[in-house]
């Protein structure tokens, strides 16, 4: 096969001992700079980036991959020790990576992600391999109705099936929508919801900000309150048992983490989505198909293991639309973008024809890079736990100030440091009154999204709204919704139905 | 409030004022001091933000700076996030914007308080052009077909561009104006999602720059019609220009970096410094020929004139169509 000999041609050169150092050492910053608070991915390549003049042009896209993986492992870190999510693809993995470590499993909820991590890393780059040009194409395909459809579908896996209130569901994403309007509209320019004119508005309201209120502060706040009974030192040890034991358990997940891989590489695809949505929708869809949806947001170790998969199989999938039509997937990517451009590199169609050694050197790269993260992840892990174990009263503080901290880093700005607290007291009064969080997250990260391929849509069809249903990728996908959204509704009337075997007229 | 931010800045003034009397090398000598933001004007993957992020690039391979360039995308609104932020930014000497013409056309459009006349201006790179392109399945080649084309689908020609009331809109408005045609116009996030978009057969026509589409060329994927250019280009020796066949049609897009008000002439001096290596760089100068741009470069005092007689024809050219809504 073709693509295999160029394969080996590409491990040929990622594997001199120049680039595994490269590997390692990238790796391993990554997984540092992952799971601070606030930095992600894109601050480590953008840190790197000026070091790589000193390499061969292949060593150095190696070395910025290798950040970009390290980080995307890293980002799960501090989302499940201490429940702040350590980069905005890391979010959904609080859901259930936090609830798990509360109860001492820690370690096996940082096994589960580094696993996981590894096997969406793994399947999607095995996938980039063999289908990297016919996928570009299917990525063409995707236009703004299909784009709308498939946002919806990830709503209505929230709304379907969960173990939450399906109503208090359904006003938490309204919330969430009405949240992603603020600031100024894209198709006309008009500034929006800014409140007078209060100028940091105007970038909107980033996700990132929310995510941190109602998780960060609003977890520290709760835990607070819930533990003035008893004082909730983590007991978490990691012990080589809970390694095998943990691995184990990952075993019975594989249909959960494939899916979560293939769906994370396709959206990770899509120009306008990315790792972030594609986690979330990978969280929603697991839960879903789950035989037990209500203990997910509890401590459910595919809750963890959906997310993980999905944004590793999409940090992988995003370099496709870059490499072959030049568009970044992800703020990452554009800065990826950059350094080829440096290099003399001109992504696009050409690239694969004309620069084989760079493109296979960087897909092989991707395993070595794989490979090295969930090893060096792993063996990180008991200090990770170790870190756990001081006194509630010195690690809330310390959370606190992470969270302030990564609120204002990325645009250092204060006024997104008083919208965290706002939100981190707002985030634990909905928690008081049991409205669920995720959905509300969820429908920040996508609004735009939705908003915007619904009207680009919309416009190109003449308002015509049959416009949706005669495409057939984006029929598919509003069926699928429909069925999702009515779940419910079945499952309630099956239910009483059953209970009333024979109803006396 | 007002009272406090005053004195907060009086003081900070003193305190640089302070600081410049301390060392020895007066004004001439002044140099960022924390890494650089590049504010882009719009969207990641169009032409605005390659520069950018070429220039960066540059900067840092050819160490023209001792600090590091960061690109920022604010594409939001046509531009208005960036402007607003550029003019929240006031007195920042380390914050620098690659614009577009939406500089001009966003603050006529909407309100945001902003008046590009109080920004510094630093230098202007380039010129960008635009040209009319098709998906190469529609099987058009002349601007006959096209002009047919458009006709036959009485209204329902889907054209993509950027933001309503932005470059391409605008050029959009001309050539109706010129052919007396009707287009859809779908507005996008930007030049790079405008050029997909063709490609994936989502719109049946853009207005791209040349650098936008210039790959999807080369493999085959889309062609161009015509130019909106007073000459040929060099490096698309094949295309004709719209005036060559008759049809009054020129348009340009600025290319250049502002810095906002308040800035002292050494940190402008400073920057333009810079920009004028860039301009003088054979990567530069390289990658302008390869993507079809003209490097006219303009600073200081014209580049302000430039830019207040350019916002003027803008005005014009807004209130003379009505641009698609």
């Amino acid at each position: 096969m073709e693509v295999l000999a160029l394969l080996a041609d590409g491990f040929a050169t990622s594997l001199t001992p120049l680039n595994i150092m490269i590997v390692i050492l990238g790796v391993t910053a990554g997984l540092f700079i992952g799971a601070m608070p606030g930095l992600g991915s894109v601050n480590g390549v953008a840190l790197v980036l000026p070091l790589t003049f000193i390499v061969p042009p292949t060593s150095a896209i190696i070395l910025l991959a290798a950040i970009y993986y390290g980080a995307m492992y890293g980002g799960a870190v501090s989302s499940i020790l201490l429940g702040i999510p350590g980069a905005s693809t890391a979010v959904a993995t609080t859901f259930d990576g936090r609830p798990m470590a509360l109860q001492g499993k820690a370690g096996l909820a940082l096994i589960a992600a580094a696993v996981a991590s590894f096997v969406g890393g793994t399947i999607s780059v095995i996938l980039f391999t063999i289908f990297a040009a016919p996928l570009a194409e299917l990525a063409l395909k995707f236009g703004p109705a299909e784009e709308f459809a498939l946002v919806l579908l990830a709503f209505t896996t929230f709304v379907g099936l969960g173990g939450d209130d399906t109503l208090k569901t359904i006003v938490m994403i309204c919330l969430g929508l009405v949240l992603s309007t603020v600031g100024l509209d894209m198709i006309s320019g008009q500034p929006r919801l800014i409140f007078g004119d209060i100028p940091g508005f105007y970038s909107g309201i980033s996700f990132l900000v929310l995510a941190i209120g109602v998780y960060g502060v609003g977890e520290v706040l709760y835990t607070i309150e819930t533990s003035r009974i008893s004082p909730a030192v983590s007991t978490a040890r990691l012990r080589m048992r809970d390694l095998i034991d943990g691995i184990r358990q990952m075993n019975r997940m594989w249909k959960t983490m494939s899916f979560g891989s293939v769906l994370g590489f396709f959206v990770g695809m899509l120009p306008a989505a990315g790792a972030t949505p594609a986690s979330l929708m990978s969280y929603g869809l697991a839960r879903t198909f789950s035989k037990k949806p209500e203990t997910f947001g509890k401590g459910n170790i595919e809750g963890v293991a959906a997310p993980e998969t999905a944004n590793n199989a999409a940090s992988t999938g995003s370099l496709l639309p870059m490499l072959t039509l030049g568009i970044p997937g992800s703020p990452t990517t554009a800065l990826l973008l950059g350094g080829m451009v440096m290099w003399g590199l001109m992504p696009g169609p050409m690239l694969f024809i004309e620069q084989q050694d760079f493109v296979w050197g960087l897909i092989s790269s991707l395993y070595t890079a794989n490979l090295a993260a969930v090893l060096i992840n792993i063996a990180l892990i008991p200090l990770f736990v170790w870190a756990l174990r001081m006194p509630f009263s010195v690690l809330c503080a310390m959370v606190l100030v992470l969270c302030i901290l990564g609120g204002y880093a990325p645009s250092q700005k204060l006024h997104d440091v008083w919208l965290i607290a706002l939100f981190g007291v707002a985030g634990y009064m909905l928690r008081k009154a049991d409205y669920p969080l995720a959905p509300l997250v969820l429908a920040l990260v996508l609004g735009p999204l939705m908003e915007k391929s619904f009207r680009q849509a919309l416009i190109s069809a003449q308002g015509d709204v049959t416009f949706f249903i005669s495409r057939p990728l984006s029929a598919t996908f509003l069926a699928l919704a429909a069925i999702f959204f009515a779940l419910p509704l079945i499952k309630m009337l099956h239910r009483r139905i059953a209970k009333r075997p024979a109803p006396a007229e | 409030m007002t009272n406090i931010f005053t004195r907060r800045g009086a003081i900070a003034l003193m305190a640089s004022v302070a600081i410049a009397a301390g060392s020895p090398a007066l004004a001439e000598d002044w140099k960022p001091m924390k890494p650089v933001e590049m504010v882009i004007m719009a969207g990641q993957g169009g032409g605005a933000d390659r520069l950018a992020r070429l220039f960066q690039t540059i900067i840092q391979k050819e160490k023209l700076a001792q600090m590091p360039f960061l690109p920022v995308n604010k594409g939001g609104g046509s531009g208005a996030e960036a402007l607003r932020y550029l003019k929240d930014k006031q007195g920042d000497a380390h914050v620098i914007m690659a614009t577009l013409n939406s500089y001009y056309t966003t603050p006529i459009q909407t309100e945001i308080g902003v008046d590009i006349e109080e920004f510094t201006p630093l230098a202007r790179m380039a010129v960008d052009v635009f040209a009319l392109w098709v998906n190469v399945d529609s099987g058009i080649e002349t601007i006959e077909q096209y002009a047919e084309a458009v006709k036959a689908a009485g209204g329902s020609w889907r054209m993509g561009g950027t933001g309503t009331g932005q470059e391409d809109s605008l050029v959009t408005a001309l050539l109706e104006r010129e052919f007396g045609i009707s287009h859809t116009y779908v507005p996008m996030a930007g030049g790079g999602e405008v050029a997909t978009a063709l490609v994936g057969g989502h719109v049946d026509a853009t207005v791209n720059n040349p650098s936008e589409a210039m790959s999807f060329w080369q493999a085959g994927r889309v062609r161009p019609i015509a130019l909106l250019t007073a000459e040929r280009l060099d490096s698309m020796p094949g295309v004709p220009t719209f005036a060559e066949l008759g049809h009054d049609l020129e348009y340009y897009m600025q290319r250049s970096f502002v810095a906002p008000g308040g800035l002292t002439e050494a940190q402008q001096a400073y920057y333009v410094n810079l920009l004028q290596k860039l301009h003088e760089s054979e990567e530069w100068q390289t990658y302008a020929r390869d993507q079809a741009l003209l490097t006219d470069f303009l600073t200081g005092d014209e580049l302000q004139a430039y830019f207040l007689s350019e916002r003027e024809k803008h005005r014009d050219i807004l209130k003379g169509l009505d641009t698609p809504s």
